[in-house]
């Protein structure tokens, strides 16, 4: 009896010896680096430390979402790149996801030319490397762009040009308060959503809870305006001489063409390994589970609502979930067209400027890296519930 | 099982003693020149330089290098191994230049490089000399109207390369001069030029000989001037690495072998000549008097191979600069005694 118990004991530790030694390893060979770079760095009279991240930055950023200029510190130079990081990941993310649903149902198509336009598509830009794509867009697409002075016009609110495409700037009075009333509005759809579903479940009611939602969101920010001195108004671009031959649009705002290449060429690429993906899920999707929805009443559109999406979604979802990751660490190629992200404003012009290339590469990596994981733990959770659930 | 936990015991013995050797490696700074030994058992000098810009560092169609930057590792590699043609080009683009040549990726940074205090003290560089006096300048297209630096107003863009001193200076001089501006900034000089070729900004700023090389590659070259003003203090130079004063030394002296050799009148034609010259200075220059060369490990005719393998300054600056179109007149890049500034400490 006592000497089982003493097997087993020794069982736990002969498992644990080994792992132990691994960690012991591993924290030798990073200690080894560590101690190697340190060496050499004070040979060479090369210092380390985080210090500089508070010093002024002393260049410009042409395109930021908060405040900058050159008196800023490193610090808030870094913060303007991940910002600029994360706003042309959402905005490829977006537009992938919509193109690539599209295209992935369109492969699916009964129409010849639908399906074949999207096969084509899918096998021409995902078969292209990604940085061609960004070059091709930006100098090929920027080129056929017009000048300021002839610029495409959409009905004198918004131009796009050469320099950019500027549109109005929106010019708040009691934005909080505009604020508060969309979080009301979203609450007030969460509760009337749980509400609808109580209905249904209980009494079989169906109310017309996408109609109801819409008109909340638009009613209650409207009752902002009129009732509580919320105002919104615009200033539109106009267009102004910097030379005899030059011109450009002040008091817009100005969206850089960087930007749009930029977000273009994520979309468009990543769009096609979407598509790939939503066929897969659709495809995925037994015949018989179509027929049976059919054979108990449900319409087309119910069909897909309620029998092929939820199913499809399973195996379309962490495929998925890998090309977001993609795209959010594709976007570190901005650098080649001066669309000002955290590898151009922090892991290159920062680092040039300081020459704090171990500081600057750790943090650079460290946040793509927390970027990824964040992406994925949104990603699992939407999964989960997205899951069977077993009963 | 026992056996297994062995193994993982040695492993982790043997990870320790890594970390052991690990500390003592390093090496402190002795007479000796490691990176002097590392060429000569290479054969090779590792040289970094730009990533194609005219008349300083540009490779033709078979990949040969020449310019005034490239002249420099020439003289470097005929120094130290006999043979000027013995260098390993590296292109670098300017965000990736200091850390190539901290890392030990390259051994000689010869690329169009502002010599600053910060760049000197702060990052483990050493900046040996100067190779070219330059300043900050700004292209325009000639139908712009625009003439000086006056004429620029609020909303103007500038395209120019990260990471430079020039991106710096352009925040300095558009703030003196209280003007709004759209920084575009890249990473390689080719897509600048694209870029404002394209239209997509009204100026191009970098130093002057960098504009008046890369206008060469604009699809009309002739539509684009560059305007009068110069905004700042451009000193290019060769850097080496901290920590090595031997090596810094060797390179310092190949480019001022250069230069002092266009001031006594000896170049490559002339020098073997000149070695029963009455001028003890050319002598010493030529390798037929005095002992120089040993102060940093080399033979007696090192400047002489210099001289006759890269030749003078004046011939370096003449068949890259001066002929190529970019800047035939010599500014202060012209001797001392001549009206310039080029001047060097006495080899002797």
């Amino acid at each position: 009896m006592n000497f089982k118990k003493l097997n087993i004991e020794n069982k736990k530790i002969r498992d644990f010896i080994p792992q132990a030694l691994t960690v012991l390893a591993l924290l030798s060979v990073i200690f080894y680096f560590a101690t190697n770079a340190q060496i050499n760095m004070g040979n060479r009279g090369i210092s380390f430390g985080f210090g500089f991240l508070s010093q002024e930055a002393s260049f410009d950023i042409a395109f930021s979402l908060i405040e900058f200029d050159g008196s800023y510190s490193y610090g808030r130079a870094f913060l303007v790149g991940l910002l600029n990081t994360i706003l042309v990941s959402i905005i490829g993310i977006f537009l992938a996801t919509i193109l690539g649903v599209i295209v992935g149902v369109a492969r699916l198509s009964n129409n010849y030319l639908i399906a074949k336009t999207a096969e084509w598509y899918v096998e021409i830009f995902r078969n292209i490397p990604l940085i061609l794509q960004i070059f091709f867009w930006y100098f090929a697409a920027l080129r056929a762009l017009p000048s300021p002075e002839n610029a495409i016009n959409f009905y004198d609110i918004s131009y796009l040009t050469i320099k950019g495409w500027y549109i109005p700037k929106f010019v708040w009075t009691n934005f909080d308060i505009f604020f508060y009333s969309l979080i009301l509005a979203f609450i007030s759809i969460y509760f009337l959503n749980r509400y609808a579903k109580k209905l249904r479940e209980e009494f079989g009611k169906i109310l017309p809870t996408f109609t109801l939602s819409l008109g909340i969101l638009i009613s209650i920010p409207l009752l902002s305006f009129l009732l509580l001195g919320v105002s919104l108004s615009f200033n539109y671009p106009e267009l102004k001489q910097l030379s005899e031959t030059s011109y450009t649009y002040e008091n817009g705002v100005s969206i850089i063409p960087e930007l749009i290449a930029l977000a273009l060429a994520l979309s468009m690429y990543t769009a096609t390994f979407i598509a790939e993906n939503v066929r897969a899920g659709v495809m995925g999707v037994g015949k018989g589970q179509k027929e049976a929805a059919a054979s108990i009443g449900l319409n087309k559109s119910q069909i897909l609502k309620l029998v092929v999406m939820p199913q499809a979604l399973r195996i379309i979802i962490p495929p998925t979930t890998n090309q977001y990751l993609n795209l959010t660490k594709n976007s570190s190629l901005a650098a080649a067209i001066a669309y000002p992200d955290m590898v151009l404003v922090f892991a290159k012009t920062a680092l040039m400027q300081t020459g704090r290339a171990i500081e600057i590469i750790s943090i650079t990596m460290l946040t793509y890296l927390s970027l990824s994981i964040s992406i994925s733990i949104l990603m699992n959770w939407y999964n989960k519930k997205m899951a069977i659930k077993e009963k | 099982m026992i056996k297994s936990i062995k193994t993982w015991i040695l492993v982790g013995l043997a990870s320790l003693l890594l970390v052991a050797c690990g500390q003592g490696g390093g090496g402190s700074g002795s007479k000796k020149s490691k990176t002097l030994d590392n060429t000569k058992k290479a054969g090779f000098v590792k040289c970094g330089v730009s990533q194609g810009l005219p008349g300083f560092s540009n490779a033709d169609a078979s990949g040969n290098w020449s310019g005034i930057d490239v002249d420099v590792c020439r003289a470097v590699a005929a120094a130290v191994l006999g043979d000027a043609d013995k260098v390993k080009y590296t292109p670098l683009s300017a965000a990736e230049r200091f850390t190539a040549l901290t890392s030990g990726e390259i051994d000689v940074l010869a690329r169009n490089t502002t010599w600053t205090l910060s760049r000197d003290a702060d990052i483990g560089l050493t900046f040996v000399g100067v190779n070219f006096y330059d300043g900050q300048g700004f292209m325009v297209r000639k139908n712009s109207g625009i003439n000086s630096v006056n004429d620029f107003r609020d909303g103007i863009s500038a395209c120019t390369n990260t990471g430079t001193t020039t991106e710096l200076n352009m925040r300095d001089f558009f703030n003196s001069k209280n003007i709004k501006y759209e920084p575009i900034a890249f990473e390689k000089a080719d897509e600048v030029v694209q870029a404002y070729d394209a239209g997509r900004c009204d100026t191009y700023t970098t130093d002057k000989s960098g504009l008046a090389a890369q206008r060469t590659k604009l699809s009309a070259p002739n539509d684009h001037k560059v305007l009068p003003e110069t905004i700042s203090k451009e000193p290019l130079g060769p850097v080496v690495r901290q920590g090595d004063s031997v090596w810094e030394d060797i390179v310092r002296w190949s480019l001022n072998t250069m230069i002092e050799a266009e001031e006594y009148g000896v170049n490559s034609s002339n020098a073997s000549s000149l070695k029963e010259s009455d001028n003890p200075a050319i002598k010493r220059l030529v390798g037929a008097e005095g002992e120089l060369g040993a102060a940093f490990g080399l033979d007696n005719d090192w400047s002489l191979r210099i001289i006759e393998q890269v030749g003078n300054y004046g011939e370096s600056y003449k068949k890259h600069i001066a002929d190529t179109g970019i800047l035939p007149n010599r500014g202060p890049n012209e001797l001392w005694t001549k009206g310039g500034i080029l001047y060097v400490p006495p080899a002797r």
